[in-house]
């Protein structure tokens, strides 16, 4: 890696070192619990897809009704497969069965171990072929498409509706964007279920459904083949379905996931043993698919004060690397969160966002950073704000970064408007072409603001780190340690979906995905 | 300078020249045809002289425009009457101070984004110990008890826990305006306080960048704060109407 801040590297080995035995700490657990959504998603690989008249997923009906028969702590997929040898339906017709009550759990026989396992194997083999095929046609793709260059442009859209999303997507494509997320209805992490079909009534985004998915991939396919190049398509594999929405993302060839190991815990409340367990099924998925998840530090910034609280934003990125790691992820895979939001009227903010940005590139070589927008300190004076964004785009260009999340000249005024994003695009695209080459032609001065503030962050992080391996992650949520905010273990959204593994709990996905050395 | 203050104009270099500037987008491919249109629609926006001064092709059919024009209209200045808080702002300290001295007792507030809203850093900024811009958050106030129930709260939970704490005070923020489902939201809060008869028991109080004083009077509520609102602002007001309405009630 470059050094251009003079790191002391003994330190960054420490810290990884550190944020390996904190993830380690939690997989002492992780493993020895499955959850509803978890099993969901099991079954959603296994190609149950659909609602019943009154609107509820069929993944949920089996999963409530495995529960309910008290055997849902073996997992979905040997009842499935039970039921499969039992009945020679396919899994979506006996989905259909349970729901319209034809079918009772119980009534499927236990059988020995031998007579379901090679159907459950097979099922899942089936479904991994999938999503493989999925991810080569993405490589195909962009192996027959113009090399973008970084940063990508990274732009959003959330109108509520997904027809006018899959307009206003192709648009901001054609305008040169190069990454293109569907913000999610602002209620939609706190459903316990993944809604179906398209939808067009949304607050603040639009419902992620597989069927959306769908429709603004094909938008952003049509814009790709307009122009030579492939739009990746980006949505939120977080709150209380992580796994469910990376089964989806995954079939329909989404190819980033907002995927955060605690942003649900602390932003969303969603209880820390659910999140936990879900994110681990969750990224596996995103992994074998190919998928760069993106992960949320950037949010401890608009909570806390960014300059005072910069070391938590690394520290959090050495955890979520360490997880997302232990879920099969490659480095490659994982976009790390940071953000530029330190108060504008710092004297030598500026210093302080390249120090911060150039840290997280350098500790963080491998992995495409995302790079987020100021927000906090941005006032609906247009102007002002276009400008700050244009500093936003200098540092991102200057330091390396790959995933440039655009600001908006009207964050803090409505959800973009079509001109918001045309104008962030020609922002971003002036000043990255303007200044291509910066980063390689400059050195930070020896021991200078940049390099001392480099050097006070890295020290920060490590302390932090030293003292949540002490104490353990959760302890130190419950304590404040990250975005201020506190969160009790037993507290939060969700927890009655915990449930602890049978000794003859089983689900193919586990070792398929995370053997996948095939893909490597 | 020859100011009629009751018929007053933009202002660009010289008095009543009118000069303003507008932006937005049409849903037509760019050229000949969109730049007169964008222009005939500036003279029915009462622009005199109207002038495009950018055309950008936006793609997909759209067009984006800069334009400058000479605004005909004025307004009557002195006619205008706009609701002000009429709230003299004290300093954290002065505020513990008050309520001690003439409440003699905890103050009680409760604090939520409700509806679908997830935004909490407006009542983040405002309630949490830390606070924001150096001045500490309602948690901090030793003469209050400031309970900050997070996002997506519903109505209805709201108010229960507010008689349950026996609340003086609820604060409601709204931070997502799109398809003014704040508005609904805030209407849905008053209506339900007055069904159940808690209106006069309860200051209501909401905040949010698109909240005004004004606004919040005409929803039905007794105060409302808009951005750049520091928790002092909001504590003095609370402290300063109870003191009032106790007052008022002797």
């Amino acid at each position: 890696m470059d050094n251009k801040l003079d790191l002391d590297l003994v330190k960054v080995d420490l810290a990884r070192e550190t944020a390996g035995r904190i993830a380690d700490r939690l997989h002492n657990w992780i493993g020895d619990y499955t959850t509803t959504t978890t099993e969901r998603a099991a079954a959603r690989l296994l190609g149950i897809d659909g609602v019943d008249e009154g609107g509820v997923p069929l993944a949920n009906i089996m999963v409530d009704k495995l529960d309910q028969a008290g055997i849902l702590d073996r997992g979905i997929v040997p009842w499935l497969a039970r039921a499969v040898v039992a009945l020679e339906d396919s899994p979506q017709d006996i989905a259909l069965a349970l729901a319209h009550e034809k079918l009772d759990v119980l009534s499927i026989p236990d059988m020995a171990n031998d007579k379901w396992r090679e159907i459950a194997d097979a099922l899942a083999e089936e479904a991994a072929a999938r999503i493989r095929a999925t991810r080569a046609k993405r490589e195909e793709i962009i192996k027959n498409s113009a090399e973008p260059k970084k940063p990508l442009l990274y732009v959003i859209v959330a109108t509520g509706n997904v027809y006018e999303d899959a307009v206003q997507a192709k648009a901001a494509a054609l305008q040169g964007a190069d990454i293109v997320a569907v913000i999610r209805h602002t209620g939609q992490s706190l459903l316990d279920y993944v809604p179906y079909g398209p939808t067009t009534e949304g607050f603040g985004g639009t419902y992620a459904t597989q069927e959306n998915f769908r429709i603004v991939r094909k938008a952003l396919d049509e814009a790709g083949e307009e122009t030579g190049r492939y739009i990746r398509l980006v949505n939120y594999a977080s709150g209380l379905c992580m796994p469910e929405i990376s089964v989806m993302g995954a079939i329909e060839r989404l190819d980033m996931m907002l995927n955060d190991a605690m942003y649900g815990i602390l932003f969303r409340d969603i209880n820390m043993k659910r999140t936990f367990i879900d994110q681990h099924f969750s990224r596996m998925i995103n992994a074998y698919a190919g998928i760069i998840i993106n992960t949320g530090e950037d949010n401890y910034l608009t909570t806390a004060d960014a300059y005072e609280q910069g070391h938590t934003v690394l520290a959090s990125q050495f955890i979520n690397e360490q997880l997302a790691l232990r879920s099969g992820l490659k480095q490659e895979q994982i976009g790390l969160g940071h953000a530029f939001e330190i108060d504008p009227s710092m004297e030598d903010g500026l210093l302080m966002e390249i120090a911060q940005a150039q840290l997280c590139r350098e500790l963080f070589p491998r992995s495409p950073m995302k790079y987020m927008p100021p927000t906090k300190h941005v006032t609906g004076d247009i102007f002002k704000t276009y400008l700050i964004n244009g500093m936003f785009n200098l540092v991102s260009v200057l330091t390396g970064q790959e995933i440039q999340l655009l600001g908006m000249l009207t964050e803090a005024i409505h959800t973009p408007y079509i001109s918001d994003r045309y104008l962030s695009i020609a922002n971003s695209q002036y000043i990255f072409n303007n200044a291509r080459s910066l980063g390689n032609e400059i050195f930070f001065k020896e021991g200078g603001r940049i390099q001392a503030r480099a050097d006070q962050l890295l020290n920060e992080a490590c302390n932090m780190l030293r003292e949540v391996e002490e104490i353990g992650l959760e302890k130190a949520m419950e304590k404040g340690f990250f975005a201020d905010i506190k969160r009790s273990p037993e507290g939060g959204k969700g927890s009655s979906g915990v449930i602890e593994k049978h000794v003859d709990y089983y689900n193919p996905f586990i070792d398929l995905f995370m053997n996948n050395s095939v893909l490597a | 300078m020859n100011l009629d203050y009751s018929m007053i104009k933009t202002y660009g270099d010289s008095l009543n020249d009118g000069a303003v500037q507008v932006s937005f987008t049409l849903p037509v491919p760019a050229g000949d045809e969109a730049k007169e249109a964008a222009r005939q629609l500036a003279l029915k926006m009462g622009f005199e002289a109207p002038a495009v001064t950018e055309m950008a092709d936006l793609g997909a059919g759209f067009t984006f425009f800069v334009l400058y024009g000479k605004c005909m209209h004025t307004i009557d200045y002195e006619a205008i009457k706009i609701p002000k808080q009429q709230q003299e702002i004290l300093t954290f300290y002065e505020v513990n101070a008050l309520i001690e001295e003439e409440l003699g007792r905890k103050v009680v507030v409760v604090a939520a984004c409700t509806g679908s809203d997830a935004h909490t850093v407006g009542i983040d900024a405002i309630i949490n110990m830390k606070g924001y811009m150096g001045e500490y958050g309602l948690e901090r106030y030793p003469e209050m008890e400031a309970y900050n129930l997070g996002s997506q709260i519903p109505n209805a939970e709201l108010l229960e826990k507010a008689v349950e704490l026996n609340a003086d005070a609820v604060l409601v923020s709204q931070v997502v305006t799109q398809k003014n489902i704040h508005l609904e939201n805030l209407t849905e809060l008053v209506e339900l306080a007055e069904a159940e008869g808690l209106r006069d028991k309860i200051l209501l109080i909401c905040g949010g960048p698109r909240i005004s004083h004004e606004l919040a009077i005409e929803l039905g509520y007794d105060a409302g704060f808009g951005p750049g609102t520091l928790p002092n602002h909001v504590a003095s007001y609370i402290a300063a109407e109870l003191i009032r309405r106790k007052q008022a009630n002797n």
